[in-house]
């Protein structure tokens, strides 16, 4: 009997041995995130203090990402991958909508509108019915998950340039643009998320993950304004395969490109009417890429 | 006899000792297995959020579960459509409460017997008080989407002894015109009180409602104006993106949400707008009105002849008038302390004050035909109230709950020109309820609270007097249970 019981303390023993080392490397500890509980954002004039957040953050938010921040709350797995994303990994810090160059981390500003606004096609609500300070809070909650913000300080903000006014010219220039860059080969000639490669697209941790269907009414991810379309194209969707085209494209192109792609959303537009007074055909993916504009 | 005195005690200790081993174990279990707490489980598992998303606590809704509800049961993430579910996906939640609880009534009129005698040869007043384990109701409840911006709730209720009825019926067009200020639901529905009732943290006989929404003078027989019950009607409401600010308008037939047009053709009207404040680090904070104003019958056609008096169902007419209004407050004091402020004022007109409009069984106890005349002094009865509702949140998972309401008559039916003049406080109610709801685990998947409520109420003149130099009656009842969703 004695020996049983000493044969399975050493199996369990051994179990929680080789257990633990293993977890540990999977993921930051409570004691690691702990010691950045004193994490702060700086939201206008509001300062958001993580301590404060536990509350709020264990009422609304980790359901889905999860006690440690790492996206896997009870109902992680029940996402399933493309149509629902997995909730992001905050111990990553690796944000899409971001208003700084691809690579930095967000701005507090980017985090609380990130949490105000929420993110379409996914199941992640929009808060805005909390109060500034407990979203403040809770974007300084999400910082002291991950130690890259103990160790980098967040991107500058791009520069956004006045928006042009819409022409005909600046459509066809966005419709060149869209063939040039290869826009297509994801999202689809006509925007409707069916390029060729769209099937075969994961995330930065290899998950299957589905490029935006601007035909389908959907609000883009990171803001519907073109601004915030425009700063897409520039800053990219970092941990997903939408890259920052800012080496590639120049600030007029972009928006050039916006306008353009106004003209597959549903909703009506300046843009949509232009396009359909130019008969406007989807680009031809056989055919020569056209040359980079000169403008600025 | 030694050795197995000294066996005895080490099989003793050894079991006391791997009982508090168990206990422990199974307390670090209770302690290491509670989660952050849950609310309608439907709602909950479509959307993978854990009811405290939605639910202060479960089922009464924070801001964010308003602004669910306002947007017709949608996140609005696009998502929200049946077409995204899983095919399997039915949204139906039960919830029903075995509860153990004891009720204490004073001042109850009951038969006193001589020695040896069968029949009653009197009559005392004295406190009745009963306990012992007993049910809720059962709910059904179904709603969610059944198309973007279409959305709908049936609720089929039963009664502790499995007797349905449609508690809520209702289709609703979402944001129409793509504006949340344009929103109409029809059908049978609850009122848009900032305090809902049906969202009550509290189960006992008189603590499970709000007084201010059923409150009726003594006497009086307008059954018509209950706030608290769903109604039958049509609703316009609207809202802000960020549902700061709301208001909504009913049209109601004024039939207390009973089918098949019991009564007669009047209607009432439900007004709210409130508007909600970022108070930094209290939170936010709303404030409102309410005000219903309506009509109802007070006359009915009888079919039994020239003595009869077994009205028409349906028949009513002679309709008179009634309101009801006041302001409410939502008061937030950091993250773990709020308070509900809800204030009343209500008038009933004067044929309803002598106890015209309700009928019984299908008998009207007075029916105000042709001809028939108020006596002296009657008057509109009118009243005030307020209702204080503080809660303590210690966690998602642990709610104390506190309130009292105070109802006065500001103006008795029979005035002082009456020859039996009313007094003042006659009618006039008091009640305290304390509680607290703890729930020991929080997924996304069902809710589960363990229940413990206390509450007293007194009213002012009401009892028998027999003798007695007070007819006040006070009430109280304690009530514990399990309270579960699924």
């Amino acid at each position: 009997m004695r020996t049983t019981l000493q044969n399975w303390t050493l199996l369990f023993g051994s179990a929680v041995l080789l257990a633990f080392p293993a977890a540990a490397s999977a993921q930051l500890s409570t004691y690691d995130i702990e010691t950045r509980i004193g994490a702060e954002s700086h939201v206008g004039n509001v300062t958001g203090h993580a301590k404060d957040a536990a509350l709020p953050y264990r009422r609304y938010c980790v359901g889905c990402h999860g006690p440690l921040g790492d996206g896997n709350g009870e109902n992680a797995d029940w996402f399933l991958t493309p149509m629902y994303q997995k909730p992001r990994d905050f111990q990553l810090g690796v944000f899409k909508c971001r208003s700084t160059p691809t690579g930095t981390l967000p701005t507090d500003q980017d985090l609380f509108d990130a949490i105000t606004r929420g993110f379409d096609r996914s199941n992640m609500p929009q808060w805005n019915t909390l109060s500034k300070q407990e979203r403040a809070d809770l974007v300084a909650w999400v910082k002291h998950y991950s130690p890259r913000w103990a160790n980098e300080k967040p991107g500058a903000p791009i520069q956004i340039p006045p928006e042009p006014e819409v022409t005909a010219e600046r459509i066809k220039a966005g419709r060149d643009v869209f063939a040039r860059v290869q826009c297509w080969k994801c999202h689809g000639v006509q925007g409707m998320a069916n390029g060729p490669s769209a099937s075969t697209l994961t995330d930065d941790l290899g998950r299957p993950i589905a490029p935006f269907n601007f035909t389908e009414g959907s609000r883009p991810k990171c803001g519907d304004t073109d601004q915030d379309i425009y700063r897409i194209f520039m800053t990219g969707l970092d941990g997903t395969p939408m890259p920052s085209f800012a080496d590639n494209i120049k600030p007029d192109e972009a928006w050039d490109l916006v306008f353009y792609l106004r003209t597959f959303m549903r909703q009506h537009s300046k843009e949509k009417d232009l396009a359909k007074g130019l008969g406007l055909k989807p680009v031809d993916p056989n055919a020569p890429a056209p040359a980079a504009s000169g403008q600025q | 006899m030694h050795v197995t005195r000294r066996l005895r005690m080490r099989n003793f200790v050894h079991f006391a000792t791997s009982l508090s081993a168990v206990s422990l174990i199974l307390a670090a279990l209770v302690i290491t297995c509670s989660q952050p707490a849950n609310a309608l489980p439907a709602f909950a598992r479509k959307y993978g959020l854990r009811c405290s998303a939605c639910h202060e606590s479960w089922p009464m809704l924070n801001y964010f579960g308003q602004k669910f509800k306002d947007n017709g049961y949608q996140l609005m993430n696009d998502r929200d459509a049946p077409i995204w579910q899983n095919p399997g996906y039915w949204p139906v939640t039960f919830r029903i409460t075995p509860i153990w609880h004891r009720v204490s009534t004073g001042k109850v009129l009951v038969d006193t017997y001589s020695s040896g005698i069968a029949t009653p040869t009197g009559q005392a007043v004295q406190r009745v008080t009963s306990s012992g384990f007993d049910l809720s109701g059962l709910d059904f409840h179904t709603g969610g989407t059944l198309e973007k911006n279409i959305s709908f709730y049936v609720l089929p209720s039963s009664d502790p002894t499995a007797s349905f009825h449609f508690e809520t019926v209702m289709g609703r067009l979402d944001n129409l015109f793509g504006s949340p200020w344009l929103n109409v639901k029809f059908g049978k529905f609850e009122l848009d009180n900032l305090l809902s009732e049906k969202r009550i943290l509290t189960l006992t006989g008189n603590g499970g409602i709000y007084q201010l929404y059923h409150f009726r003078p003594q006497g009086d027989g307008n059954i018509f104006g209950q706030m608290g019950d769903n109604q039958l009607g049509l609703e316009v409401m609207g809202h802000s993106y960020n549902d700061r600010t709301r208001y909504s308008a009913a049209l109601l037939s004024s039939n207390d949400g009973q089918v098949e047009l019991p009564y007669g053709s009047g209607y009432t009207g439900f007004f709210t707008a409130s508007q909600a404040f970022d108070a930094g680090r209290a939170g936010v904070e709303r404030i409102g009105f309410y005000a219903m104003v309506g009509e109802a019958p007070t006359t009915w056609l009888t079919q039994t002849g020239p003595s009869g008096s077994t009205i028409l169902p349906g028949s009513g007419i002679g309709n008179k008038s009634f309101s009801r209004e006041g302001f409410v407050g939502q008061f937030y004091f950091g993250p773990h302390v709020d308070l509900t402020v809800v204030t009343q004022h209500g008038e009933d007109n004067a044929w309803f004050g002598q106890g015209y409009g309700d009928f019984i069984d299908g008998v009207a106890t007075a029916n105000n035909t042709t001809g028939t005349t108020l006596p002296a002094g009657a008057q509109n009865p009118t009243w005030n109230g307020v209702l204080f509702e503080p809660h303590y949140v210690y966690s998602p998972q642990l709610i104390f709950i506190g309130r009292y309401e105070t109802i006065r008559m500001s103006q008795q039916a029979n005035g002082s020109g009456s020859a039996t003049p009313t007094a003042s406080n006659f009618g006039n109610i008091s009640t305290y309820t304390i509680g607290y709801r703890y729930n020991p685990f929080m997924t996304s998947r069902a809710g589960f609270a363990w229940h413990n409520e206390y509450n007293w109420l007194h009213q002012d003149g009401t009892g028998p007097t027999l003798g007695l130099t007070s007819a006040n009656i006070n009430t109280s009842e304690l009530l514990v249970g399990f309270d579960f969703d699924f």
